[in-house]
């Protein structure tokens, strides 16, 4: 029979109708995947009692390998064998260059530039080996669970752009799992701490994975998380320490640089262990296999280690540094540190940290399990097994933020659960020839048409220099820091003309009233449509009129014989009469009239603009 | 009438209340509900209703409502270990029926 979990008073659900969620920590070198069973988060084992799955997958003749088996390939079939995959996530073919002689594998090109990995298996994407991670974990919770999974939270570097976020999305969709939300590691982190409950204040979260460095200065006040700044280096781990310790060997034992992929793989797995060992000791011995079956015996103490990675961490305390003056606070400010990740555990790390932050961090969670931990939790509140659950993560924009276009259409830039800090841009033009001046209204809201959004401050930009409607380029950029401030700017690119405003999309808005406005754009999102089909008719009718008078008033004269003028104007005034009628497919038919009536005089007008524009000029200029 | 729980359900119980820093104890009862019937509820228990019976068995309060408690009487509350499965499970002599899945019974 099922086995039951206990609920929290009155959550309990239906046979069959579990709500059974699971939080996935998708990292470099390790993941781990935990849920929460009877009030309890805890991370989960597999068969063997191994918590950790290294990421590494293993394209083998008769199958695909995952975690430890796949690790155990690495040494003797390194190309087959695919680790650190993260780094490649939303990567494209050209930049996998500055990556290069850290990802031994070999890669083609493949459609939009997604970089695929040549394997025994055919070629695979970063995306399908992510997923490949997934599946097992996926299953590993499922079997742990007994059912089916709803869904899942899994962690992404705080940040990851959005290229990354959504390769990750895309490798969960592969794995078939249905992801509840992207968080942030170290907001992930901060949750298993509880410190959601504890005392008010800055807190940085410090995580140096395997291939990832990460530093967040998040502010806690009345149970409510900001991230203040997020810093860090997306190119930074514990990989790095290994390759260090591995470099210093290979210079000790005389191993030449141009060593095979095979070999190196051996070597950096040997740095790791010289790594792990000193982490409770001063010193460890070395055995070091070399080209014919010979043995290097060497030793290595702390302070040599030190030594070597010294730089690196002082690479992740500049990041801080640059972190907490983003943030506008100090070091003496910050009321808790938190460690997240396995190269936390090097003595060395914890101690500049500590020094650093002139506290002592937080260690009491294991490193590696801390952010999966954090993740289940939220995952338990997604799923809908928490009561009157208050934890809210200011780290997402609650409502879409736009602009209003021509006809009172909204234009989204940035999409509603956008995390935060976030910057978009998109290009607008002009409409009417010679406009020197453009209007900006930015809204807030699901809807389709501005009337229904709310409004959050307008603008106007001026000096646009005078040119035919379309031609001018003006870059709209609106950017949302840590604290949801969002400051929009407007340029035209060709002459720099500037405008902004600065203004504080959340203010004022409950989450009653968010949650009011999210309902109304789903049960008007038919109307919507509809309302946008008719305004865009109209706003494409504005256009064609204005224009066809424009060509009309400059050309009409010179290439056009009365008839034709006349039928031209004839099916102007039928558009003209319907553009105010509700009925957008009438506008659609009266704007093809126009446009079928007036192709003859665009033509002409494209034949004597030509002839103008050669005239005087010999041909072969032109070539 | 008695509702007893094996060793290590206890256990599981103290240390699941324990970590969860609040709650008198834990509450069982059946609801209306599943492909055959009856299916089996258990929640923390941050507090008593009227009406509630508690047993107290190696160290662990059981609350029960008086609607449950003629279906639970004679329960013996179990955690067990499937594979990587584990959870707890009710042993209920009045059971005389279950859907397929387990999940919900008749008596």
């Amino acid at each position: 029979m099922a086995l039951l979990q206990i609920s929290e008073p009155g959550m309990s659900t239906d046979p069959h109708e579990h709500r059974l969620a699971a939080g996935i920590d998708l990292g470099t070198t390790n993941s781990l995947v935990a849920t929460v069973r009877s009030g309890v988060a805890e991370t989960l084992p597999d068969g063997k009692g191994r918590h950790i799955l290294p990421s590494v997958v293993h394209y083998g003749p008769d199958g695909v390998l995952v975690g430890h088996d796949a690790k155990r390939r690495a040494a003797l079939d390194p190309l087959n064998t695919i680790a650190s995959v993260k780094r490649l996530m939303g990567r494209g073919i050209d930049d996998l260059k500055t990556l290069d002689g850290h990802v031994p594998y070999d890669f083609v090109p493949g459609e939009g530039g997604v970089p695929r990995i040549r394997t025994a298996r055919g070629e695979v994407t970063p995306m399908e080996v992510s997923a490949e991670i997934l599946r097992a974990l996926r299953a590993r919770a499922e079997e742990s669970l007994g059912g089916e999974l709803s869904g899942a939270v899994i962690t992404v570097p705080a940040y990851f752009d959005d290229a990354q976020r959504q390769a990750t999305k895309d490798a969960a969709a592969l794995a078939g799992i249905n992801v509840f939300r992207l968080l942030n590691e170290p907001t992930a982190a901060a949750i298993a701490y509880g410190l959601d409950k504890g005392q008010e204040g800055v807190i940085a979260v410090y995580d140096l994975g395997g291939g990832t460095f990460d530093i967040s200065i998040l502010r806690l006040s009345k149970g409510v998380f900001q991230v203040l700044a997020t810093g860090g280096d997306s190119a930074l781990g514990g990989d790095d320490f290994d390759r260090a310790i591995a470099e210093w060997i290979m210079q000790e034992a005389g191993i030449a640089g141009d060593t095979d992929h095979g070999r190196m793989r051996q070597l950096m797995m040997d740095a790791c262990a010289a790594k792990e060992a000193l982490t409770d000791s001063d010193e460890t011995e070395l055995r070091i296999r070399m080209a014919g079956d010979q043995v290097w015996n060497g030793c290595m103490t702390c302070e040599q280690m030190n030594c070597l990675i010294d730089p690196l961490i002082n690479k992740t305390l500049a990041s801080c540094r640059r972190a907490l003056r983003d943030a506008g606070v100090t070091a003496d400010e910050v009321l808790e540190v938190i460690m997240v990740g396995g190269s936390t555990r090097v003595p060395r790390v914890r101690e500049r940290v500590g020094a650093f932050f002139g506290r002592e961090p937080h260690v009491d969670i294991d490193p590696d399990r801390v952010v999966a931990i954090g993740a289940a939790l939220q995952a338990d509140v997604l799923a809908g097994n928490k009561p009157d659950e208050e934890m809210l993560l200011l780290d997402v924009i609650p409502l879409s933020l736009g602009i209003e276009t021509m006809g009172g259409l909204v234009e989204h830039i940035i999409p509603r659960n956008t995390t935060i800090p976030v910057s978009r841009a998109q290009e607008f033009t002009t409409f009417k020839d010679g406009q020197t001046a453009m209007a900006l209204h930015v809204v807030q809201g699901e809807r389709d048409l501005v009337d229904h959004n709310r409004s959050l401050a307008r603008f106007t930009l001026r000096d646009i220099p005078p040119m035919v409607a379309g031609a001018a380029r003006i870059r709209v950029t609106f950017q949302v820091d840590a604290d949801g401030l969002l400051n929009v700017t407007a340029v035209e690119q060709t002459s720099g003309a500037q405008a902004g405003v600065e203004v504080k999309p959340s203010y004022g808005l409950s989450d009653s009233e968010i949650e009011h406005m999210l309902r109304d754009s789903m049960s008007h999102a038919h109307e919507d449509m509809e309302a946008r089909r008719l305004r865009e008719q109209q706003v494409e009718a504005d256009r064609v009129i204005e224009a066809l008078d424009a060509a009309l008033a400059a050309d009409g004269d010179a290439l056009l014989a009365a008839d034709e003028r006349e039928a031209i104007g004839r099916a102007r005034d039928d558009l003209v009469a319907v553009r105010g009628d509700p009925d957008p497919e009438a506008i659609r038919k009266a704007i093809r009239a126009v446009e079928k009536a007036s192709e003859g005089f665009v033509a002409r007008r494209m034949d004597a603009s030509i002839r103008k524009a050669m005239a005087g000029h010999k041909v072969e200029e032109f070539q | 009438m008695s509702i007893t729980l094996t060793d290590n359900a206890a256990d599981r119980v103290k240390s699941f209340l324990a970590k969860r820093g609040k709650g008198v104890g834990v509450r069982l009862g059946v609801r209306t509900t599943g492909c055959s019937g009856m299916a089996y509820v258990i929640e923390f228990a941050d507090e008593l209703e009227e009406g509630d019976t508690v047993f107290e068995d190696k160290g662990v309060k059981v609350i029960v409502n008086p609607k449950s408690l003629v279906y639970l009487d004679g329960t013996e509350l179990d955690f067990a270990r499937e594979g990587l499965n584990e959870g707890f499970r009710f042993n209920n002599p009045n059971e005389k029926d279950r859907c397929g899945c387990g999940e919900s019974f008749s008596v």
